[in-house]
């Protein structure tokens, strides 16, 4: 139960936003969850987007290097200590969080995105849990 | 001889394989010409052969080259356009020019004898890298005051190929034809034909699947590491060609395949290697500055002249049985190299040390910039799939890994920087590898 984000290379200046994100402006494409991370000089922007196989083409036609990676969907009630009780699940295990962020979904619900070292991992360890609701890229779009 | 090399040998390379004792009357009698109409004609060489106290009639073989004055790129911009000329205008039916960096250009001039030599020079190279009649090969050096593409061009129509007259530019069109035409040769640049190679990827061509077999690859230093890309990529065997216009343009040596190095077509081309800083001849094998003169040019006869290009001559028999000398590949230019820090610096260095890292070559160019008095020398590389990580971590160690890799080569710190995909610009000719921005007057 993992779903694909899409990476995106970016040069860290002034308008190296603009681009990637007009082209998925001009196709219609929306950007359910994004992050940023940035260096000095360059910046990796990550998308969840429903349609990725789409602007994956769209992006690398226009010469963006592009990467899928494995990252793991899991919804919360959007309340004080729904993290907590995923972190605590994961203490005492050897899976590392590389990076994570999250938004706000319907009906007090919080979406969060994990990217695990050891994705397959952390998902049998997380889908056994009780109460835990990982989500399939349908679902998550449903 | 191998099989393979056996195939690549073809009427028009009967000269390659001449007994050596007959080459070198060929080559005396030969160089007694040029000597004459240069001494006649050339005031210059005239001036400094009288200088030396050394007549043409002291040129008795082949060995006594040796005595002759050199002739420096310098000597063609301070006679601009016609002074090293030996023939009267009347017999030159073409001149072509280099595109001069600075100030005026360089001009060569040939006449119809030497256009037919040189096409046959060509020819010879095409034969060895077993293009034949029948091969339909694409010319994608520029046509103009270049000699690259006309160079090709009348070489390959001489060997009885069909000829694509591409030129340079315009590279989507360059895959469409490579594809539709059926194309089984391609002459261009190396740094131009990886280009090709990314922008047939970009639209979905697979160039492994084409009929295309063989690469001749010119007119700018480049790897064996880059070569193996090449070839691994394209599906095609990639040969060198070697020429610079003072001498005639492509044609003056080229890969058979069979062994290292590239054979210098010994009775229209003489290669010296000499001490770039004493001007003294070194021994077969030694590495020193490539020195040519021609033996059969009669506009613009070209005695001694220093290239620049670093290389040695191999004498080992070559597995083709050609009995004409082989250079070494040439992986650097004099001209090419920079000085950082004190420490002399080839582009290619960089690249082969970008290779260890990277299997494929990603695009690169290398940025000299100064501050505080300070040479620094940035390499900005461009991120492609396989070097795109998707953590700042594991970019950091890529980053890393190919700027340690340079720095245990150079010995000296480089700053990597990874630049976006497509930002670096695309040469249509010769790559241009190194951007110098150092300002030497900076802080005065």
């Amino acid at each position: 139960m993992k779903i694909t984000q899409l990476s995106l290379f970016i040069e860290n200046k002034p308008g190296a936003m603009t681009a990637p994100c007009k082209l998925l402006a001009d196709a219609g494409i929306n950007i359910a969850s994004l992050t940023l991370a940035d260096t000095k000089f360059f910046g990796v922007l990550r998308l969840i987007i429903k349609d990725w196989e789409q602007a994956k083409e769209l992006l690398e036609k226009n010469n963006f290097a592009v990467r899928l990676t494995d990252v793991v969907a899991i919804e919360v009630t959007h309340e004080a200590g729904s993290l907590f009780n995923i972190l605590a699940m994961l203490d005492g295990t050897d899976l590392n969080v590389e990076y994570m962020y999250a938004f706000a979904g319907p009906n007090s619900k919080a979406i969060l995105i994990f990217r695990f070292d050891d994705p397959d991992t952390a998902v049998n360890k997380l889908a056994n849990a009780e109460g835990m609701r990982l989500l399939s890229h349908d679902a998550l779009f449903a | 001889m191998s099989t393979t090399c056996g195939q690549f040998s073809h009427p028009v390379s009967a000269m390659d394989f001449m007994p050596r004792e007959r080459l070198r009357m060929i080559q005396t009698e030969n160089l007694q010409h040029m000597v004459d109409i240069s001494y006649k004609n050339v005031p210059l060489f005239r001036q400094r052969m009288d200088e030396r106290g050394v007549k043409p009639e002291d040129i008795k073989s082949i060995d006594d080259i040796c005595k002759l004055p050199f002739t420096m790129k310098s000597d063609l911009r301070d006679t601009y356009p016609y002074g090293l000329f030996a023939s009267p205008m009347k017999d030159v039916v073409r001149l072509h020019a280099s595109s001069g960096t600075t100030g005026k250009p360089i001009v060569v001039g040939y006449t119809k004898e030497d256009i037919e030599d040189w096409s046959y020079a060509v020819a010879r190279c095409f034969a060895a890298c077993g293009v034949r009649e029948g091969d339909i090969a694409q010319v994608s050096y520029g046509y103009g005051l270049f000699t690259g593409g006309l160079g090709a061009h009348y070489g390959l129509e001489k060997l009885g190929a069909t000829v694509v007259p591409a030129s340079g530019g315009n590279t989507e069109r360059q895959v469409m034809l490579i594809k539709d035409f059926g194309v089984t040769c391609i002459a261009c640049t190396p740094s131009y034909f990886t280009h090709l190679l990314e922008v047939a990827d970009r639209m979905g061509i697979d160039m492994r699947e084409l009929p295309i077999r063989v690469g001749v690859f010119g007119a700018e230093p480049w790897t064996e590491e880059m070569r193996a890309h090449i070839e691994k990529k394209a599906g095609i065997k990639a040969y060198d060609i070697y020429g610079l216009s003072e001498i005639t343009g492509p044609g003056v040596g080229c890969s058979c395949g069979c062994g290292e190095g590239l054979h210098i077509f010994e009775d229209l081309f003489y290669p010296e290697i000499i001490d770039p800083q004493t001007g003294e001849v070194l021994p077969d094998g030694e590495e020193g500055e490539l020195v040519l003169s021609t033996l059969s040019k009669d506009a613009m006869p070209m005695l001694r002249y220093r290239t620049r290009d670093i290389s040695k001559i191999i004498t080992e028999p070559c597995a083709c049985g050609r009995t004409i000398r082989r250079i070494a590949k040439i992986a650097r230019r004099s001209d090419d190299m920079f000085i950082i820090r004190g420490v002399n610096v080839f582009p290619s260095q960089i690249e082969a040390a970008i290779m260890k890292v990277e299997e494929v070559l990603p695009v690169y160019q290398i940025v000299l910039t100064r501050s505080h008095g300070l040479d620094n020398v940035e390499v900005d590389i461009e991120v492609n799939d396989s070097l795109f990580k998707d953590t700042v971590s594991g970019m950091e160690e890529v980053k890393n890994r190919i700027s340690q890799a340079i720095e245990h080569t150079l010995g000296i710190r480089v700053f990597v920087h990874m630049m976006a995909p497509n930002s670096i610009p695309r040469s249509e000719g010769k790559a241009k590898r190194v951007i110098d921005k150092r300002d030497l007057n900076e802080g005065l």
